[in-house]
């Protein structure tokens, strides 16, 4: 990553139990050569595993693998300009929020941060007890907006109700959310790329044909090497269509004026920007579904439809 | 030795002899009150008659301000209200924007450095009709120094360019709720809520941690105290770091120091069991003048920042309700963890279904486990109904309700955020009364100004700054509001045998009047002069603080 490129940053909501710290340990196991930067509200109850921390001080721990965790306090703008200044800058930054926040709030105080991008915003659910928090009479709307804010819904603890369960709550979430994504998840285990989108250099291994490699039998990889040149941000958002099954989705395009442009896509969100060569080749693109939901035929035409001719 | 103070009148609120001439001190403590001739079967002493045409009543005590009202003096004053400063000078209020900038601007000559940053504060745009302060008019003071200007609400922040520029934000594409644009695509320079506040906010002069630990600003806090005839004075809340209480029990320690401060540890940065644990460490290292050990929780936001959590049917002009700052399982684990621990709890509820939601926590909580007299406070508590207030009371807990809002926002509240119905209900003291609610009444000063007679005054008159009665069944009497600027609050800090009345064993901690508050009429109760406080039997003479 250049080092002027804007670091990715996504934010962690959803209520208490549903999983927050759940999963930013698991990411920071499954991190890959990832640096990652998790911000807490506070260190009240610790949120990473005792055995992942190397050295603690008092607003900063170090994790294995290059990876910090801070506290921010009241200031969430401080806390990040104090991890853009850090002398190994993070390739990702997880803001775990608290469980009573709304992260669309934090997604929108990032974007107040110059060297900062929002790359998504994952909200936990906890399949089993959802639909009764958001019923609550004091959290209930509380737990809309949190939902209604999400880019992917990570539908935790499937395993823990019957698939019939599992698909209602999923619609119901599905109508709260729609622009988002719903990921059943089991102690919340979503595989990296999938929170965290798809790390650069792997990406373009991948799109060269590699296949899908951390990505689990859950999930499935679409590689499509794409020669020419693109409308690319009408592309973009015809594969954030809920019907494609797109959860995360990256490429390199060339654009219409001949310009390097990189996509990024998760859920509903999604963004295209200018990049500087760097020695890459343009014409790739990489996405991410759940087995067997990846609509290759719609795909296929949305990528057609962006072509230029 | 002990002395003898006599005085035109002595206001005990010791209902066994409510009024006397005399009270006798010894050792910072009252022996007792009466005539001479029944204090001098104490002994020796020396009658000291500097009080003879002053009026004594309890020593007030401010249940809910902030320290950092003394840190706000060292920028500049631009409330629309007359307003009274440590040394005791007035600083007129405002009544334009160009008043505003002129003053700013008075200070900006003063300052040396071309870069080092002006702040203002107490700015209250809404008495100047549809217009907006800019960063364009505040950049007719400087371009080249940061300058930003807090609103008295403390919700909102104007900034010039220069410190949208340091902050990063003077650009196109900014999409963010809380930052208006110009029409030139550019932020005009006004923040709102405080991400938008705190991304310019520290350019600009204000960083809110290190408000907590100013010696200075303390110090400043204090000479207002004398002044206001206060002789204990919260601070909530606070982190209390240790730095910050190792200042505070050398700086309230020292001999010249008048005021007695009990400050909350705000729940922030700790898990609850943790800040319980610290809440008794904190607790053990307390002085005469500095009373440590309780915890601040907040339970929702604002209600002029729309951030309150109000019951159905919401705010008055549909917008969404506000923020939760606490979740229900944090907020029953910290009751029930405070409860075994004896630690003092004050939570900030603004909204109604705050309230609610506290009290149908601790009512689960108390059937769990005993609660004597844990005197837990619901702080601002604003919009308590009678069925509250009955719950309230049923459940042990005390409130601090905020008559100075009908002064101040009163209009406001009628008008755009609750509507006429719950603004003319709002801060019912008379309700809490009348259900046998325990009562304080503050300022959360620096919010409105450090002054309990006027916020007693507020309390009895329930004028808006218009001069509307905002819901004339909720004033109370004098009396009344004179206890819940004394005793009432004493008793919410656990205090009220200690402070808040003039009797035998109590600290000799008092008020000294030029004028008689029983004979003052109650519209005029907030025009009582102060000549300054006994604290601890030692005099603070507001004119030579």
């Amino acid at each position: 990553m250049d080092a002027n490129d804007p670091i990715p940053a996504s934010v962690i909501g959803g209520y208490l139990g549903a999983g927050k710290t759940t999963l930013v340990n698991h990411l920071l196991r499954h991190a890959g050569g990832r640096r990652l930067a998790v911000l807490v509200n506070e260190f009240g109850d610790l949120p990473i595993d005792a055995d992942l921390i190397v050295g603690a001080g008092e607003r900063l721990i170090a994790i294995a693998g290059g990876c910090v965790c801070c506290a921010y306090g009241s200031d969430l703008i401080a806390g990040l300009e104090d991890l853009a200044g850090l002398p190994d800058r993070p390739d990702h930054v997880l803001i775990e929020a608290s469980g009573v926040a709304l992260p669309g709030s934090i997604g929108a105080a990032l974007s107040l941060v110059p060297f900062f991008r929002l790359d998504a915003i994952l909200v936990l659910a906890d399949a089993g007890a959802i639909a009764a928090q958001l019923a609550d009479r004091f959290m209930g709307d509380t737990l809309h907006r949190q939902i209604a804010s999400a880019d992917l819904v990570l539908l935790n603890k499937a395993d823990l109700v019957s698939a019939r369960e599992l698909a209602a709550t999923g619609s119901r979430l599905a109508s709260l959310a729609p622009a988002a994504r719903i990921v059943p998840a089991h102690r919340a285990s979503v595989p990296v790329e999938i929170a965290l989108g798809l790390h650069a250099g792997r990406a373009w291994r991948d799109a060269a044909g590699a296949g899908p490699t951390h990505v689990t039998a859950a999930f499935e990889t679409l590689s499509c090497v794409l020669d020419g040149a693109f409308d690319v941000a009408p592309l973009a958002a015809a594969l954030a269509r809920p019907e494609l099954g797109v959860l995360r989705a990256k490429g390199l395009l060339q654009d219409r004026a001949g310009r390097l442009m990189v996509l990024q896509l998760a859920g509903g969100r999604h963004e295209t920007e200018v990049v500087a060569a760097k020695g890459a080749r343009a014409g790739r693109l990489v996405l991410i579904g759940q087995a067997g939901c990846l609509a290759r035929n719609a795909i296929g035409a949305a990528i057609e439809a962006a072509r230029c001719r | 030795m002990f002395t003898i103070y006599e005085a035109r009148k002595i206001l005990t609120m010791n209902p066994a002899r409510p009024l006397a001439s005399h009270v006798a001190v010894r050792d910072g403590r009252i022996l007792g009150t009466g005539s001479v001739e029944e204090l001098a079967g104490w002994g020796a002493h020396r009658l000291d008659r500097r009080f003879a045409d002053k009026v004594l009543m309890p020593g007030l005590v401010e249940g809910h301000c902030h320290v950092s009202e003394g840190v706000f003096w060292r920028s500049v004053y631009c409330g629309y209200f007359d307003r009274m400063d440590p040394d005791g000078r007035i600083w007129p209020g405002l009544k334009s924007i160009e008043a505003v900038l002129a003053r700013l601007g008075e200070a900006e000559t003063a300052l040396d450095h071309r870069d080092l940053p002006l702040s203002g504060w107490a700015l209250d745009p809404i008495y100047f009709g549809s217009r907006r302060v800019d960063r364009h008019d505040l950049d007719r003071i400087s371009v080249t120094r940061p300058i930003g200007v807090m609103h008295a609400s403390g919700h909102i922040l104007n900034v010039n360019s220069r410190a949208l520029d340091l902050a990063g934000l003077l650009r196109p594409g900014i999409s963010h709720p809380g930052i208006p644009l110009g029409e030139d695509g550019l932020p005009s320079g006004e923040l709102k809520g405080p991400d938008a506040m705190m991304a310019v906010g520290r350019h600009a002069g204000f960083d809110r941690e290190a408000q907590a630990s100013d010696e200075p600003g303390l110090r400043q806090f204090a000479r207002l105290c004398v002044r206001k005839g206060v002789t204990t004075a919260t601070d909530l809340a606070n982190l209390l770091p240790d730095e910050a209480v190792d200042m505070m029990l050398r700086v309230t320690g020292e001999d010249g120091f008048p005021v007695r401060i009990v400050p909350f540890r705000r729940f922030h940065g700790l898990g609850v069991g943790d800040l319980i644990k610290r809440a008794g460490e904190l607790k053990a290292r307390s002085s005469d003048r500095l009373r440590l050990g309780g915890i601040k929780l907040f339970a929702d936001g604002s209600i002029q920042g729309f951030s309150a959590r109000l019951r159905w049917p919401g705010y008055y002009g549909g917008q969404p309700n506000g923020l939760w700052y606490i979740a229900p399982e944090q907020l029953a684990e910290a009751l029930e963890l405070a409860l075994a621990g004896g630690i003092m709890v004050h939570i900030h509820t603004n909204g109604d279904e705050a309230t609610e939601l506290v009290l149908d926590t601790m009512e689960k909580v108390l059937r769990r486990r005993q609660g004597p007299d844990h005197r837990f406070t619901l702080q601002h508590c604003q919009l308590a109904d009678a069925a509250q207030f009955r719950r309230i009371r049923a459940l042990g807990f005390c409130v601090n309700l905020f008559p100075n809002h009908h002064y101040y926002w009163g209009e406001q509240h009628y008008a755009m955020t609750l509507g006429p119905e719950r603004a003319t209900r709002m801060n019912a003291c008379a309700s809490a009364l009348a259900s046998g609610v325990p009562l304080a009444i503050h300022s959360d000063a620096p919010v409105t100004p450090l002054a309990p007679l006027f916020t007693a005054w507020c309390a009895v008159n329930r004028l808006s700054a218009a001069g509307r009665v905002m819901g004339g069944a909720e004033r109370i009497g004098i009396a009344e509001a004179l206890r819940a600027i004394t005793l009432g609050a004493a008793y919410t800090l656990k205090l009220d045998g200690e402070i808040g009345s003039i009797e035998c064993g109590k600290r000799a901690d008092f008020a000294v009047l030029e004028d008689d508050p029983d004979e003052m009429p109650p519209e005029r109760l907030k025009d009582i002069r102060v000549w300054g406080t006994i604290q601890g039997g030692r005099v603070f003479d507001a004119a030579a603080i």
